[in-house]
């Protein structure tokens, strides 16, 4: 729905931009008490093995530790830690797998003790003057050594450290094969592990109000984050109150519980004081999350004429040592596989497996960005195989309009890619770059070139997809809204007041999204991730606002005797629509019910709304890269992403989310890897200086382009944005690398100790 | 003699019988006031900052220089508080975010900037890449794209992709450079 004149589509201010540019916004650590109690976390220094003792004698006389608790005192209840909505299914329910601190040590860095001090400095004191004995055991760090028989094994359920594995079956691809003339294109294509690096470390703090804990957390899920601290600590639920405040950026990170669950606990033993847990940067790369990293086989007979017989996926996901989203990412990244390039001849296998690292959870693109590596740089090695154009092969293979998914029940009501891919080659002037670009010899050479991407919207059907919403009328005209989405940086609140201002029918400025997420108050929402924010909220926005709107019209046919279906709400006025006269403000009449003496009111709606729709939202990149041949280095020089992700609702925050899942994607491709020491396990570069995520220098200007589809299922239009921009810079700029050079390269990232040792095997150097 | 020449000196270590820790009195012009207060001489500017004046916009990203998070002005220059210790700041003048704003809550050209721009996002770098923009914007100085990106490349942000920041501070940069400009011409006349 669109309004006429209404805010939707337009690029309003940030909501939130006031409070951020001058220092006011508060997170999570700026409203700590400053005399709370500091936590820290002894993590273990070896990746697997048994802690058999711990000597806290020497951390107890350190002045200041108020307590000290090891893996032997917490309570043994087992919990899941994924940001996914609760299954009442326990077959559907993520594997409850962590404690609070753990004996069993899985990872170097896992959580094996916590000390409790009165100051930050005590407490780090503290945690270097424990002691403790471990046996060790032996540890995997390969995913393939992982399954081989005989290997270290991380969890007793499941043989081979297989988490799981999932497969598609469709037609018959064995004798699929057996036609003549095919060919066969055959690789192996890797990504590596990376982490979030949101500028804001994970952060908490927790104390206990009239017997209930509260934790105060930068987290993107505070619902879900409530039912897995009371899980943990074996506490009914209603006793967990969860506030989210301000956030300094998650990506994924944060839609996992953390270190919520310690941090509470540590509040109980303390008596309730509170405490705060602050993870430093070196533990958040060490032993939160990261990206999956994955090994993908694709195999591809294809035809003379450039279609598909039949394909082949494997994947290989590393979990690291819990399961954490687990299974669900390898499965998405193999769940596109049929759905991009349509072949009735597939046979497809996903293993998630367990290795002594950190573990692997939700990172934004959610296991697509992966995927997407390896089946777009595949996809040009069949067209160059084929003697064709990438362009051209994607146009003849990719998704059809009208393609719908059996399981999703998603429609590709447009000629999505194709529209995309055509808005690119034009704004990106890509025939010509692709023909000034194709025989170069020179040390320096330039290249050009593209990659879609295929993505979804929010987890339905594979989860429960739900939002409430709460809006409250105010004497003036203006509405609070509240809905359990949460901001964390993407403009969420922004979109959401535009949403809500169009369907009352009231300025935008007279709608305030309470930002912050208070379990106790704000309606139940499952948090931001998925790239739902918008789709999702946006029906029970729309719902919420036509509930407050019909009341708002009841009140005003009593107040003005005028039939209510002449009246409507325009503007914050209520107008009658027979002849266009402003009857009452929405001011005046919200003061006259809220006082009235005789008809009194307060004008409120909430009401929630189960989703039962997904859709689809694509795009694509492109790219163009120098590449100095001796220097064995390759730089972006030029890119372009372009998204149908429906009706935009805010133009320049959209472009906003573009430009940040580029620059992430960029690192991806050619920089960002968060390397182990095959000796002991050890992250070796945990730090910002060290692992190598995008500066201003490290990319020109990125440029974002949009096709504007309404989504037809949406309550106002739109579908994913947040994830997707991620997705296709990296095999974009694998290809355009292949154009300039003629290596494929098939592993991420493509820094220079990599580029020399194809260079080599290619003998350009 | 030695104590003027050294200013960590210049005030006495006092040391707590209880807990050992030691304090030291640093006096420093914050946002334009005059401020004093003791601190542990371990503490970092951040925390000063952060702890003892609630200006809570100087951030921690890393607390050991990499990210930028915490970045102010001290003596004209931009530095990261948090490898700054609280007791060098004795005697310095420091500016931080929160002393951009105007008397009557007017924003500086470089805040509505970033406004305008949609140069904000989670908005936990922006506080410190604000205060360099503002270090580059008062040297009066016209910088290229490329040089403002090597101006700004001490301070890292995931959500941007830096692009929004940059036109935000080089279109700040040009409309100051040009009403500079247009006074000197008016001067001239």
């Amino acid at each position: 729905m669109k309004e006429k004149n209404g805010v939707i589509g337009k690029s309003v201010k940030r909501v939130d931009a006031f409070e951020k540019v001058t220092g006011r916004a508060k997170y999570t650590d700026d409203l700590c008490d400053r005399n709370a109690y500091v936590a820290k976390v002894l993590h273990s220094t070896i990746a697997h093995g048994y802690v058999k003792s711990i000597d806290t004698a020497e951390a107890e006389k350190i002045p200041g530790v108020v307590r000290i608790v090891t893996c032997f005192d917490v309570p043994k209840n087992y919990f899941p830690t994924a940001g996914h909505p609760w299954s009442t299914e326990p077959a559907h329910q993520d594997v409850a797998d962590r404690l609070l601190l753990t004996d069993h040590v899985r990872y170097y860095g896992d959580d094996v003790a916590a000390v409790v001090a009165e100051n930050e400095v005590a407490a780090a004191q503290a945690v270097r003057a424990l002691k403790v004995e471990y046996e060790e055991l032996p540890f995997v760090l390969d995913v393939h050594k992982a399954m081989e028989d005989g290997a270290p094994q991380l969890h007793e359920k499941y043989p081979n450290n297989i988490l799981a594995h999932t497969s598609i079956r469709n037609g018959d691809y064995e004798n699929a094969i057996k036609e003549p003339g095919l060919k066969k294109v055959e690789g192996w294509y890797q990504t590596p592990t990376v982490q979030h690096c949101h500028i804001e470390n994970p952060v908490c703090y927790a104390y206990m109000e009239q017997g209930r804990v509260v934790v105060v957390s930068s987290t993107q899920i505070p619902h879900i984050c409530r039912r897995v601290v009371g899980q943990a600590l074996g506490i009914p639920w209603g006793q967990v109150r969860i506030i989210k405040p301000y956030i300094g950026g998650g990506f994924g990170n944060k839609q996992d519980v953390l270190y919520e669950p310690l941090c509470a606990y540590l509040s109980t033993v303390v008596g309730g004081r509170t405490v705060k847990l602050e993870i430093p940067r070196e533990e958040t790369f060490s032993s939160t999350r990261v990206r999956h990293a994955i090994h993908f086989h694709i195999v591809s007979y294809v035809r003379e004429d450039g279609t598909y017989a039949a394909r082949k996926f494997e994947s290989f996901s590393d979990q690291g040592a819990y399961a954490s989203h687990g299974h669900s990412i390898a499965a998405k990244g193999m769940g596109c596989f049929p759905q991009l390039y349509p072949c009735p001849n597939i046979e497809a296998d996903t293993y998630t497996v367990f290795t002594n690292k950190a573990a692997s959870g939700a990172m934004r693109g959610y296991g697509i960005p992966q995927a997407m590596f390896a089946m777009e740089s595949h996809t040009d090695d069949v067209a160059r195989a084929l003697g064709v154009s990438p362009y051209e092969f994607r146009m003849k293979n990719v998704m059809p309009k009208g393609f719908t998914d059996g399981f999703s029940k998603n429609v590709n009501y447009y000629d999505t890619f194709r529209e995309c891919m055509e808005k690119g080659r034009k704004e990106f002037g890509y025939d010509k770059r692709l023909e000034k670009y194709a025989h170069q010899t020179g040390e320096i050479r330039r290249g050009v070139g593209m990659a879609v991407f295929w993505y979804n919207t929010g987890v339905w059907p594979i989860s429960l997809e739900t939002s409430a919403c709460r809006m409250v009328l105010n004497q003036d005209g203006s509405i609070q809204v509240q809905v359990g989405e949460t901001e964390i940086g993407q403009g969420a609140d922004t979109a959401f007041a535009q949403m809500a201002a169009d369907t009352v029918g009231i300025p935008f400025e007279m709608v305030h999204v309470v930002s912050t997420q208070d379990t106790d108050i704000t309606p139940f929402g499952t948090g931001a991730y998925a790239s739902r924010q918008t789709y999702m909220a946006g029906f029970s926005i729309r719902q919420t606002g036509e509930l407050l709107k019909a009341k708002i019209i009841e009140t005003a046919c009593e107040l003005t005797r005028q039939m209510k279906e002449n009246l409507d709400v325009v503007d914050g006025n209520i107008v009658r629509t027979t002849d266009g006269d402003i009857l009452m403000s929405l001011g005046e009449l919200a003061t006259e019910k809220l006082y009235s003496l005789t008809n009194n009111g307060h004008l409120t709606a909430e009401s929630s709304y189960q989703i039962k729709n997904n859709a689809y939202s694509f795009g694509c990149t492109f790219v163009e890269v120098e590449v100095d041949i001796p220097g064995c280095r390759a730089q972006v020089t030029d890119i372009l992403n372009v998204h149908d992700c429906g009706q935009l609702i805010n133009p320049a925050l959209a472009e906003a989310q573009v430009h940040g899942g580029m620059s992430m994607g960029i690192g991806y491709a050619l920089s960002e890897k968060l390397l182990y020491d095959e000796r002991t396990g050890r992250p070796l570069n945990n730090n910002l200086l060290d692992y190598k995520l995008s500066t201003f220098m490290d990319h020109p200007d990125l440029q974002a382009s949009f096709i504007e589809n309404y989504e037809p299922t949406s309550a106002y239009g739109t579908k994913a944005l947040g994830e997707p921009p991620t997705c296709s810079p990296a095999p974009a700029i694998r290809n355009a690398i292949l154009q300039a050079t003629g290596v494929a390269l098939n592993e991420i990232p493509m820094r220079p100790h990599l580029l020399f040792d194809e260079f080599k095997k290619a003998e350009l150097i | 003699m030695e104590e003027k020449k050294n200013p960590v000196m210049k005030h006495a270590v006092m040391t707590d019988p209880g807990s050992g820790k030691q304090y030291k009195l640093v006096r420093c012009r914050i946002n334009g006031v005059e401020r004093e207060t003791m601190v542990d001489v371990r503490a970092s500017l951040t925390d000063m900052l952060r702890n003892d004046y609630s200006l809570s916009s100087v951030k921690k990203g890393c607390e050991v220089g990499e990210c930028g998070a915490c970045n102010v002005i001290i003596d004209g220059e931009c530095y990261n508080s948090c490898i700054y210790l609280a007791v060098w700041a004795d005697g310095k003048d420091i500016r931080t975010l929160e002393g951009l704003m105007g008397p009557n809550g007017e924003l500086s050209d470089i805040q509505q900037a970033f406004i305008d721009e949609a140069a904000v996002q989670c908005g936990f770098c922006t506080p410190g890449v604000i205060m360099s923009a503002v270090e580059i914007l008062e040297s009066g100085k016209e910088y290229t794209r490329d040089e403002l990106r090597k101006l700004l490349s001490g301070h890292l942000c995931r959500c941007t992709g830096y692009e929004n920041i940059l036109n935000a501070v080089e279109k700040t940069m040009k409309k100051r450079l040009s009403e500079k400009e247009a006074a000197a011409g008016q001067t001239a006349e």
